[in-house]
This record gives C-alpha cells, sequence and structure tokens, in this order.
C-alpha cells in the first residue's frame, strides 16, 4: 500500500500573535515552525498504515525551502520518501496547492508509482482553507472523506469514521481516494533518534512549480481587538481558595 | 440573486445556517437582489417555511430518492445545478464541517475559488472581486482577501454574525426540483451512523470545566482536578500539550483542534495560554486561572487569577467548597 501524505509548514505561535509591519505575515522571527497539528497526525497514521500492510509513505509539502525541515519531521517519523513543491515567499491559495499536488501524483503514476491513499490535514493550522484535499481529489477523480478520526482499511476499502450530528458517521469508500484527517486520530510517536539520523541523510525529490493568479487573494492580515482583561487577584497559593469559593457563589456555579 | 445552502436537523434549521442567513439577507439588500435558499433532500420541508423570516424570499428543495442520507458531492452537485439554472452572483454556506465541506466540492467541480469562514463581506461591482474578512488560525488571526470567480464561493463564520430576522423582499416561495445527479455523486454517502454514548456532560455543553495544562505535572494530578469539577457539577478538559504527552485522551483537548467550550466558569489550571487553546476557551464567560507565573499569556484572558501550583491550590479550592458546604 503506497501512501502520500502532504503537510504544511506553520509558525508555532505561543500565547500572542505578532505581525510584521507590512500586515502581510506573521512576524516569525522569534518562532519556531512544525507541522499543522491535523497533518501531524496525517503522517503518524500513513506510516501506522504502511506498517501493518506494507508498501511505501511519501511524505509532500508545497512551501519555502525552510519547509525541507517539515518533510524531514515526517521522514524522522517512518515516511519513505519526500517531495517539496518549493515557492517563493508569496502565498498560494487552496486551487493553486490543490494543482501543484495533482500534477506530482499524476506525474508519479507516469513514473509507476500509483498512490493508493492520498493523506491530508482536515484544515491547515494558519489558512483554514477546508479545501484542498476535496480540490486534489476532484483533479484525480478519487472519492473524498474529509474530518476522519478513525480510519480502517480492508481488501482495498477504507472505512472511515467522523463526528457528525449527534454522534458518528461511517464512510466506506475503494481504495484509491483521498482522506482528510483531524488531530485525535491518533496519537503521534515521537521520532527515534535513528530516524531523526536516517530524515537527515535522505534525499528531497525537488520541484518548482509556477505560481498561477490567486483566486483568494489575500490583503492584509490583521488581529482581532484585543480584550485584555485585568484578573482580580484572589490571593497566593491555599489562601485564594475562600475568596475562589465566594466568586463561585456570585457566579451562580456553588453546588447547593 | 443569492443562494444560501441551509443545514437542518430533523428539520430544525441549524443555528449556524441563520446565522449565514443574516450575513447572506444584508449582502442581498446591498446588492438589489432577492436571497434564496437551497435545502436538500423532502426531509427539509418542515424547515422551509420559518426562512421565510429570514430574508428568504424563495426556496429551492433539491428532491431526489438517493438523498437520504448526507453525501457530499451529491450536496455540492444539488448547488452546481441551480447555479446553472439561476446563475447567482454569490452561494454562500454555513462555516459548518459540512458546509465547508459541500463548498469544497462546488469549488472543485466549478474551478472557483472558495472562502471558508467568513465574517464580513463587501460586495463588489458586478464582475468585479468581493473583498471580504475570513478567520485564520481558528479566529486568532483575521485575514482581509479579495475574493474572485464569476460565482463567489462562500461560508459564514460561525457565530461572528449574529442571526437576525428580516422580512423577505417581496413574497415567498417554495419550489422542489430534481437536480440531474449521477450515480458517481454518491460514491461517499454516510454509510452508517454510530449514536454517542448518552449519560455523561460533554465539554462542549458542560457548565463548568476545570481544565489542566502542562503546570498538572503528570496524569495522576488530574484527580484534585476530577474532584473540583464533580463537585461544581463540572467536567475535566486539557491543552493539547497533554494529550500529546498521552495523560489525558484527545476527546478532553479544548482549543482549535479539539472541543470549543462555553462554560459559565473555566478553571485553567498550570495552562501557560496558546492562542490555540484560548479559541477554544473563547465561548467562556468567566475565567479563573491558577498558575505559578503571574506573567503567563492567559491572564489576559482571565477574570480571576490564583497565584500558586496547582497541586496546592486545587485541593485548597477542594476543600474550601467541601466546608462551604457544611456550614
Amino acid at each position: 500500500m503506497d501512501v502520500l501524505v502532504c503537510v504544511k509548514r506553520v509558525p508555532i505561535t505561543g500565547g500572542r500573535i505578532t505581525l510584521t509591519p507590512d500586515e502581510q505575515d506573521i512576524d516569525t522571527r522569534y518562532l519556531g515552525f512544525t507541522v499543522s497539528p491535523h497533518e501531524e497526525c496525517a503522517v503518524e497514521e500513513a506510516v501506522r498504515l504502511v506498517e501493518a500492510h506494507g508498501g511505501s509513505t511519501t511524505a509532500l509539502t508545497l512551501g519555502p525551502k525552510a519547509a525541507e525541515d517539515q518533510l524531514r519531521d515526517a521522514l524522522a517519523l517512518g515516511a519513505d520518501r519526500a517531495v517539496l513543491l518549493e515557492t517563493d515567499s508569496a502565498e498560494w491559495d487552496a486551487g493553486a496547492t490543490a494543482a501543484a499536488i495533482a500534477q506530482v501524483v499524476r506525474d508519479h503514476g507516469d513514473a509507476g508509482i500509483a498512490y493508493d491513499l492520498l493523506l491530508f490535514g482536515n484544515e491547515s493550522a494558519d489558512a483554514g482553507g477546508y479545501q484542498v484535499g476535496v480540490r486534489v481529489a476532484h483533479a484525480l477523480d478519487l472519492p473524498c472523506v474529509t474530518g476522519v478520526k478513525h480510519l480502517e482499511i480492508l481488501n482495498g476499502t477504507a472505512a472511515a469514521r467522523r463526528e457528525g450530528p449527534g454522534g458518528f458517521e461511517i464512510f466506506e469508500v475503494a481504495l484509491p481516494a483521498v482522506i482528510t484527517v483531524k488531530e485525535g486520530i491518533n496519537l503521534p510517536r515521537y521520532p527515534s533518534i535513528p530516524g531523526r539520523l536516517r530524515a537527515k541523510k535522505a534525499p528531497v525529490e525537488r520541484h518548482r512549480p509556477e505560481r498561477p493568479a490567486p483566486g483568494l487573494e489575500k490583503v492584509r492580515l490583521r488581529l482581532p481587538q484585543a480584550r485584555d482583561k485585568q484578573a482580580e487577584m484572589l490571593g497566593d497559593g491555599a489562601a485564594g481558595a475562600e475568596r475562589a469559593v465566594e466568586v463561585f457563589r456570585q457566579i451562580g456555579v456553588m453546588p447547593p | 440573486m443569492i443562494v444560501g445552502l441551509v443545514e437542518h436537523d430533523g428539520g430544525v434549521t441549524s443555528e449556524l445556517s441563520l446565522q449565514m442567513l443574516t450575513l447572506g439577507w444584508r449582502l442581498a439588500e446591498r446588492l438589489g437582489v432577492p436571497l434564496t435558499a437551497l435545502v436538500v433532500g423532502a426531509e427539509a420541508r418542515p424547515a422551509v417555511d420559518g426562512l421565510a423570516a429570514h430574508g428568504v424570499s424563495a426556496v429551492h428543495v433539491a428532491v431526489d430518492d438517493r438523498l437520504d442520507e448526507y453525501a457530499p458531492g451529491a450536496w455540492a452537485a444539488c448547488i452546481v445545478d441551480l447555479m446553472g439554472r439561476e446563475r447567482p452572483g454569490a452561494v454562500l454556506a454555513p462555516g459548518s464541517d459540512r458546509g465547508n465541506e459541500v463548498m469544497a466540492h462546488v469549488g472543485a467541480r466549478t474551478g472557483l475559488p472558495m472562502a471558508a469562514n467568513c465574517t464580513e463581506v463587501e460586495p463588489g461591482d458586478l464582475g468585479h472581486p468581493y473583498l471580504l474578512t475570513r478567520v485564520r488560525w481558528g479566529g486568532s488571526l483575521l485575514e482581509e482577501a479579495r475574493l474572485h470567480g464569476d460565482v463567489k464561493l462562500l461560508t459564514a463564520a460561525p457565530h461572528a454574525v449574529k442571526a437576525e430576522e428580516a422580512p423577505a423582499a417581496g413574497g415567498f416561495s417554495v419550489e422542489e426540483f430534481s437536480p440531474a445527479l449521477q450515480d458517481k455523486d454518491f460514491r461517499v454517502k454516510v454509510a452508517r451512523r454510530e449514536e454517542r454514548a448518552a449519560g455523561k456532560v460533554s465539554l462542549s455543553e458542560a457548565r463548568v470545566v476545570v481544565g489542566g495544562g502542562r503546570g498538572v505535572g503528570s496524569p495522576e494530578g488530574f484527580r484534585p482536578l476530577e474532584e473540583l469539577a464533580e463537585l461544581l457539577g463540572g467536567v475535566v478538559g486539557c491543552s493539547r500539550v497533554v494529550t500529546s504527552l498521552g495523560w489525558r485522551p484527545h476527546t478532553d483537548q479544548v482549543g482549535q483542534t479539539g472541543v470549543r467550550i462555553a462554560p459559565d466558569l473555566y478553571v485553567a489550571c498550570g495552562i501557560s495560554g496558546a492562542i490555540q487553546h484560548m479559541v477554544g476557551a473563547k465561548g467562556a464567560k468567566k475565567i479563573l486561572v491558577v498558575n505559578t507565573d503571574p506573567q503567563a499569556p492567559i491572564l489576559a484572558h482571565a477574570d480571576y487569577a490564583i497565584i500558586g501550583d496547582v497541586q496546592e491550590v486545587v485541593p485548597a479550592l477542594v476543600s474550601a467548597i467541601k466546608q462551604a458546604k457544611v456550614r
């Protein structure tokens, strides 16, 4: 079973976001980067499926040259191959991103690598467009289930469970298929030392796709109005408990 | 014309759909065009009449025997069919899981861009882009963007616009139609459902949530938090680092990629306050922070604070409540 898993490089934002002076980006001078949370789980799911069924995992990202770090993170977790669709700093919208990914899948197909499963995160942590996986599925004429929190593959069929109104919805689709996952589908492992060493040396397949004109075009970013509160200090340590009980009474949560 | 995809649960229109219609009728009013609604499946009929009060002048009911269960591709095909016949200037859907999914399919089928989770929409002249505001980072950041395309496809961010009633412009009509659907549109369709286990109060609906972060120290460290939650009739939640460490299941996670809570009181223990956590707790009416660090970012969100170690403060809260009950 050959799995392609697509990830995105995003900053680790911490407690407060600061924008660049031109309001085009988050100021990342003092920030680290990571793989978007849903996609971290997508990588883990890919590696687990390949451990169970055999085959290979290919990790792909579209982003700046530095996004190679996130591919190496995926390799360290157990991915076998890595593909970087290198861009300049301009943001790619979902339509452009999906078209570039679909082209790689077609090219790999022509070269004899036919993926059984394409895994995505349900939405990226930063842009949150909710559509790259769906658009790739359409471009390749594959079925697509989104928001999946439990996945089983049996005899060429994927049973995918997700949260729905009042409970869970289960979809069954024939492979090849596109599945977008949500955090919680698994608990990603920590990379092993040998995994990290292997990832360091692994080759990365590189392409430089052309960016088409965006259909959804970022003008600027802004922060929602800050509503910084001045917290009422109830005391230090255990001494704060008594006033806390008064507060619980005031706001009506004390048990009768 | 503006079209809004209306979701319903057992014939009751969803709250997020009403919010989307409010964004929709304001947009329609500014453009001087009617707002119409699309509902999918015959069982949506009970929801239809109530839409007249939400600025909707016509409802299109997509009818087909195969539309008995949710199928994202088929729902999108219904919209594309309606777009071909009615030529709307924009199609809106609620920013729910389904709304975003269906509109992604519509965008993919038509090759049009789609903007998810919009909070404000500024219409352009005919043939020009819309200028809109949408949420990023689960709501911690806003993006102003131009949305291109002959038909503007967008979803309304949950709880960004309050649902308001408006009289429909010029009458109200309901029309059933049979969209052109192919078998392939149904290859992804709900095969079966599982009910959620009943009984326990869910995190998203709890009146009190006692949340723990790394500062709780260990999986066992959550015991006093559980006791406090039980005394206050609430449930325990946690931050992402806690689930990553394997201390609590992901179902307990509050935040952008976990559960969004809206309790009367959120007691946040040993949580630093990363933005991804705080967007999940935005609905909390009051926040009490227990933290050793008086400079922690979460203090900016706190109504009340106790500076101290979780393992000292939370047991003290438990015994103070017990004593208050005895008196």
